[in-house]
């Protein structure tokens, strides 16, 4: 294909696009009892035309070639820097990366640190979540069902027996895992798309059930003051003295979720590489051939939804913490889809590319804050777009062994 | 006696909704094995649509003198717009993934359902839009049971739609395509059968019947919000589950048995109404763990994956 014809279709593909969306909006006119105004919808399209004349405008340069010698430019320092970096062994990074997530608080402000709390809770959800759908491959549309659990759990613990946050992390991470097994254990027999929607109407159940528990979950109202987690110290002061310190402040919380991340990040990965988590990639590839390999489906699948469910609890039960209330409407259908679209847009079985993809999904809208309203407008056509250009996301799985197509 | 016999009535109201719903689900599965998740929003775009054109005509004084015209025309042009937007719904989202894994179809839907849905916020406000009911007033008392007009006219307007389905998919040459199409694509295609008219064609008739629904639940509650067409959108497809995914017939069955299962229990179970929409999920899970294949439905579970 000549150059001139990709930019053509480039563009045209933009146009089309854009009549797409206006006729989209064109009924969805603003209605006065006197009569239609046209100004939201203006506005609306306005910002949808910009964006795209932007985006298509970057990708369309980029392909100029007056590009192509700073693109290989660009490529010789990424490979140079590439080899540089592979030379250093990976402890190396990964100490430094610590390191640097350490020192986080310390060098922004408080508004830093809370965005980056967010995202730290977003990447055990999307690890969690990960496990389901990246390395097993059930697609589950329920997943903040267990978030919610762990997080009831802790708020319900917490304020009516005055159980400590250490104690509730385990004992959330169980009763999310049986809340996983419970719902898996029916639905598993199903395939693919059923699976989808059953898990989607569970999560709507315990929701609805959160919401209408008024002498458990005090319905829609929540539960509120909510202690934060406390540990024990030393403390010298005129002698030596063992005390409860409550952790109130931010940066300490920081401290809590970043270790709870650590660990779900290990805790993947070592899942992910090693005979249980082959078999799930199995599953996943082929469900009729892994279980003529000798995998146990059903079980590995169920283990699947209750190791995916303990993130998902471990998280809740932090959010809880955090938040000092909980209320339902944290666990709506919304809450999944998100979590899902930073699993499917950061690439499903990568562990890198699920933090990428919290990054991108928690704080670009933080950056973006004027443009807050189209978050999930944005996420929803990220996900479609990025479904039919990039389906194995932005930073791919890399997979164990070497395959027949690796030799293509 | 009397007390249900009324709930029986308003159930059956409700599961005409659904099955109006339902019904775009199944034949959509029933063709590509796809579960349509922007379904829903088209039930909520036409209800939009509905409200728009319905306050227009009244802003113009039309509704005042002839407000059954006036509807009549509201419903034609939004079951028109739904069918549009749905065939490109199609054609953007679903039909360049023809040859992808089923994973990224039902993924891509998903964003599309929530692209819509924030579509209609943006544009519409996150309020509720009140739906002009003055001409639904009214009821007619038969024996114990009182009709409402509204109820007449869904539950009239329901059955028109799928006797007039039903002659179309049973009984017209389209109707043939859309069944040869749904049972082998290669064989129909090699009889001459467009497949890619044929599936936006039926994404068309789906998301119109939609659209009717959307408008008559707007019209029956007074009112219409951004989100409207998720839960209905679950309710439906749990009707499409249980009356037997691909099958009509099942569809139609299935929205009028989840309708009154809801109104009956909400009526006859204590805080029944709290937990109403846990209802249809229970039933669809029941459904899809004792009997996969739905009521009437072959079995799909296994042979069509």
């Amino acid at each position: 294909m000549t150059l001139g014809s990709r930019h053509a279709r480039l563009w045209l593909g933009l146009a089309v696009g854009l009549v797409w969306f206006a006729l989209l909006l064109f009924p969805l006119l603003g209605i006065t009892p006197d009569g239609l105004t046209l100004q939201a919808t203006w506005e609306v399209l306005k910002s949808v035309v910009l964006a795209g004349v932007a985006i298509v405008g970057l990708v369309s340069l980029s392909h100029l070639p007056a590009a192509g010698g700073i693109r290989r430019a660009v490529g010789a320092a990424q490979a140079g820097t590439t080899a540089a970096a592979a030379r250093v062994p990976g402890v190396v990074w990964a100490v430094l990366m610590l390191a640097a997530l350490v020192a986080y608080p310390q060098l922004v402000g408080r508004y830093g640190v809370d965005v980056a709390v967010n995202v730290l809770v977003y990447v055990c959800l999307g690890l969690g979540l990960n496990v389901v759908v990246g390395l097993c491959g059930l697609l589950d549309l329920g997943y903040i069902a267990f978030y919610g659990v762990g997080a009831y759990t802790y708020a319900i613990l917490a304020t009516q027996f005055g159980v400590s946050f250490w104690v509730c992390l385990p004992i959330a991470a169980v009763l999310a895992a049986v809340a996983g097994a419970c719902i898996g254990y029916p639905t598993l027999r199903m395939r693919g798309d059923y699976l989808a929607i059953v898990t989607l109407g569970f999560g709507e159940i315990i929701r609805i059930v959160i919401n209408n528990w008024m002498s458990l979950t005090n319905g829609p109202n929540g539960i509120i003051s909510i202690p934060p987690p406390g540990f024990y110290a030393l403390v010298f002061d005129g002698g030596v003295s063992l005390e409860h310190i409550l952790l109130r402040k931010l940066d300490q919380m920081y401290y809590v979720v970043l270790v709870l991340a650590v660990i779900t990040v290990i805790a993947v990965r070592r899942l992910n590489f090693s005979r249980i988590g082959r078999a799930w990639e199995a599953i996943r590839e082929d469900e009729t051939a892994a279980e003529l390999m000798g995998v146990n489906t059903f079980r590995f699948k169920l283990l699947a939804y209750a190791m995916g469910a303990v993130f998902g609890g471990l998280a809740g039960a932090f959010f809880a913490a955090r938040m000092k209330s909980v209320a339902p409407n944290s666990f709506s259908f919304i809450e999944s889809a998100l979590v899902l679209a930073m699993v499917v847009l950061g690439g499903l079985g990568s562990i890198p590319g699920i933090v990428l993809g919290a990054l991108a999904l928690i704080a670009l809208p933080e950056v973006f804050r004027e443009f807050e309203q189209y978050r999930m407008l944005v996420f929803g056509g990220a996900m479609a777009v990025m479904m039919l250009v990039r389906p194995q996301g932005l930073i791919p799985a890399t997979r164990m062994g070497k395959r027949g197509e690796d030799d293509a | 006696m009397d007390y249900f016999l009324q709930q029986f009535l308003n159930g059956l109201t409700l599961g005409g909704v659904y099955a109006l719903v339902a019904l775009g689900y199944t034949m959509v599965y029933g063709i590509i094995q796809l579960i349509n998740f922007a379904h829903g929003e088209f039930f909520a775009a036409g209800g939009y649509m509905g409200v728009i054109l319905l306050s227009f005509l009244a802003s113009q004084g039309y509704m005042q003198t002839h407000p059954w015209l006036c509807l009549g025309v509201a419903l034609f042009l939004s079951m028109g717009y739904c069918a549009l937007l749905a065939m490109a719904v199609e054609k953007v989202a679903y039909k360049p993934l023809r040859n992808s894994t089923r994973l990224s179809v039902l993924l891509s839907a998903l964003g599309m359902s929530i692209f819509l849905q924030n579509g209609l916020m943006l544009t519409q406000g996150v309020y509720d839009k009140a739906y002009p009911t003055e001409f639904t007033q009214g009821s007619i008392t038969l024996g114990p049971v009182t009709i409402s007009l509204m109820q007449g006219l869904i539950l009239g307007l329901t059955v028109t739609l799928l006797l007039t389905l039903n002659f179309v998919v049973f009984k017209t040459k389209l109707g043939k395509a859309m069944r040869a199409t749904s049972m082998d694509k290669t064989m129909s295609a090699l009889t001459g059968i467009d497949a890619n008219r044929i599936i936006s064609i039926t994404f068309a008739i789906g998301a119109a019947l939609a659209a009717a629904a959307g408008i008559l639940v707007g019209l029956y509650y007074g009112s219409v919000r951004y989100d409207m067409g998720f839960v209905p959108g679950i309710k439906a497809f749990s009707a499409a589950v249980l009356g037997g995914i691909g099958n009509l017939y099942g569809a139609m069955l299935g929205g009028f048995l989840i309708g009154m299962v809801e109104i009956l229990a909400a009526a006859y179970i204590p805080h029944g109404g709290q937990y109403k929409d846990v209802f249809a999920f229970i039933i669809l899970i029941a459904v899809l763990y004792f009997r996969p294949t739905g009521i009437m439905g072959e079995n799909v579970n296994d042979a069509r994956v």
